[in-house]
């Protein structure tokens, strides 16, 4: 288990837990009561720190190395039903971007999603999670293969941003989540996005356009993230706190802009203190806000999901 | 001393409203170093007439250019920005739009607006680089938005000319869900059967690229305009690469497959009007 900075408490206190039990073990002393206690304390402790998160602990936490991936989630959720589905057909398969198909019950979705890596080798491969024109495309294909067979999508976000790269210009990064976009809202079948870590901008919204919008508790949306916000508003690497702030990126910001449908609660101590926990969250969400979106018909659902759109944005006149 | 070099009356005699200001910008300089008269620059589509070096033109000049007679109805003209997030960074978002206004005389980023080109409708938004970056706000997106809306109503076909740096991270969140209502009223527009052109002129690029911009039945650019998603600095800091010679360029795009053609300022109204008269199957205007 890795820790972030404001988590150290609980690391203290997990690791006298720890203690606590190995003296029970080892010796004849009756250490039911002091562990008891510990517990008792880290829970407390726990609860305290993520009460009042700012942003940028926000931030941090949906970029914890140990919070579960897109494929963690879709693993967990379907089992061994998940099939992996490659390829954009055109140029290459995007590691960055995954999908595929998988059961929730009876019903059969179709998922996508950026993916990252947990060590080295694997953030490379999954290029950070940064996908290409490619990885978009792929996404669109499936997304449309979908609805050709009247299948829901579910959008799972986690990514720092669409990849800045030479081919991935030459190959139209820019044309390939304009494409997505504008599909995903015209899409004849429902679609579900969580966002489960990080959401920034184009690169998160090339898969983000959704009947319903969910985001986890300790995760971020917007359209920039605060290092590259400061670095340009303030010509600056060290205003990134500032910048978290004013972007007004967290969960509670964005369902009070209304840009996102719901909040969904992780357990105590963020999603990566109780994996499973969060597996079971999301995949409740998915089924019960399947079984909503089930009864529009495609027209309905189509036409709500534009209306959404149309109405976000603040101005006078 | 010659006595005429003495001033015979104490202070300046001059009434304000007789002073004259030198003329500025009497004089363009082309990147290439080529003078030219700004007269002579306006009259020739503000081309640079030695060297075709478009220089960078507003809503005013390109309505002048595209509408007969510079006659046109500009839609939703009032609509302007709020500062729904409080936004502040070395300077506070609704101080920089008063900033904005007061050098351009513009209300915000993009103009729309209906009228003759070729003796027919058209509706046109344009983009100004002038305000703010030409950064796509919650305005930009509503005006747009209404400006399709309008073009859907009356059936008549949807130029956009974009130039701008990208959404304004100034609104943030809200900025970035312009790329989804805008495209959301491009299917629509598009279900209607109603033509899009998108122009993209110099710089195109961020959210705008990732939205509009790319989405016309044709995307057509000027010579030289940068067009691309992340700008060429990012791109270099991200990849540690050199950038290939006339990476993101108009000419660039094309060659890569995301431009039907590229147009001299001079023949963009008539290579506009040539198309809608082509894809509508009607006679070809002169």
């Amino acid at each position: 288990m890795e820790y972030l900075d404001f988590e150290l408490p609980i690391k203290e206190l997990e690791e006298q837990l720890d203690k606590c039990m190995i003296i029970g073990e080892e010796s004849e002393v009756d250490v039911s009561e002091t562990c008891k206690q510990i517990e008792k304390k880290l829970a407390e402790t726990r609860k305290e720190i993520y009460k009042n998160l700012t942003a940028w602990q926000r931030v941090q936490l949906s970029r914890h190395p140990n919070r579960p991936y897109t494929l963690d989630y879709i693993r967990a959720i379907c089992g061994e039903t998940f099939l992996e589905l490659h390829g954009d057909r055109n140029v290459k398969d995007d590691k960055a971007m995954i999908g595929g198909l998988g059961k929730i019950g009876d019903q059969s979705y179709m998922f996508v999603g950026q993916q990252k890596g947990y060590n080295t080798k694997t953030r490379q491969l999954r290029n950070f999670g940064m996908a290409n024109p490619e990885g978009y495309r792929k996404a669109l294909r499936l997304m449309k293969s979908a609805e050709k067979f009247g299948i829901p999508v579910v959008c799972l976000i986690d990514t720092p941003g669409a990849y800045p790269g030479i081919e991935a210009e030459e190959r139209g990064q820019g044309e390939a989540i304009a494409r997505n976009i504008l599909e995903m809202t015209r899409l004849k079948v429902p679609i579900i996005v969580v966002i489960i870590g990080e959401g920034a901008s184009g690169g998160a919204l090339g898969i983000g356009v959704g009947d319903k919008v969910l985001m986890l508790e300790n995760t971020w949306y917007s359209v920039i993230s605060p290092e590259s916000c400061s670095s340009i508003l303030w010509r600056s690497w060290e205003y990134k706190e500032i910048a978290a702030e004013a972007l007004k990126l967290t969960a509670t910001d964005m369902k009070k802009m209304k840009l996102i449908d719901e909040i969904v609660r992780e357990p105590a101590g963020g999603a990566h203190a109780n994996r499973d926990k969060t597996f079971e969250i999301v995949k409740n969400k998915i089924s019960s806000h399947y079984e909503e979106l089930k009864k529009l018909s495609p027209k309905e659902l189509v036409k709500n999901r534009m209306d959404k759109y149309a109405n976000m944005g603040v101005f006078n006149g | 001393m010659s006595s005429w070099f003495k001033r015979k009356e104490k202070g300046i005699q001059t009434a304000t409203d007789q002073k004259k200001d030198t003329p500025r910008g009497l004089w363009y300089k082309s990147p290439t170093g080529k003078i030219v008269e700004s007269d002579e620059l306006a009259k020739n589509y503000y081309v640079s007439p030695e060297d075709d070096y478009h220089v960078r033109i507003g809503s005013k000049e390109y309505f002048e250019i595209l509408f007969d007679k510079n006659k046109f109805t500009e839609l939703d003209a009032k609509l302007s920005s709020k500062d729904p997030l409080k936004f502040e960074d070395t300077k506070k978002y609704v101080e920089r739009l008063k900033a904005a206004e007061a050098k351009t005389g513009l209300k915000d980023a993009v103009r729309t607006a209906v009228g003759k080109s070729l003796g027919k409708d058209v509706v046109i938004a344009c983009m100004d680089f002038s305000f703010i970056g030409g950064s796509m706000g919650s305005v930009v997106g509503e005006k747009i938005a209404r400006g399709i809306d309008y073009a859907i109503k009356k059936k008549i076909p949807f130029v956009m000319i974009s130039k701008s740096g990208g959404a304004r991270m100034m609104e943030a969140a809200l900025s970035l869900m312009q790329l989804a209502k805008t495209s959301a009223k491009l299917a629509q527009l598009a279900d209607a059967g109603i033509p899009y052109i998108s122009l993209c002129t110099d710089p195109t690029t961020g959210g705008t690229t990732a939205s509009y911009a790319m989405l016309g039945d044709i995307n057509i650019s000027e010579p030289g305009a940068l067009i691309g998603f992340a700008g060429p600095r990012v791109v270099k800091e991200a990849t540690g690469k050199e950038l290939p010679e006339g990476f993101q360029t108009a000419e660039f795009l094309q060659e890569h497959g995301f431009l039907d053609f590229i147009v001299h300022r001079r023949d963009l109204k008539k290579k506009i009007n040539l198309y809608i008269d082509l894809i509508e199957n009607n006679p070809v205007r002169g």
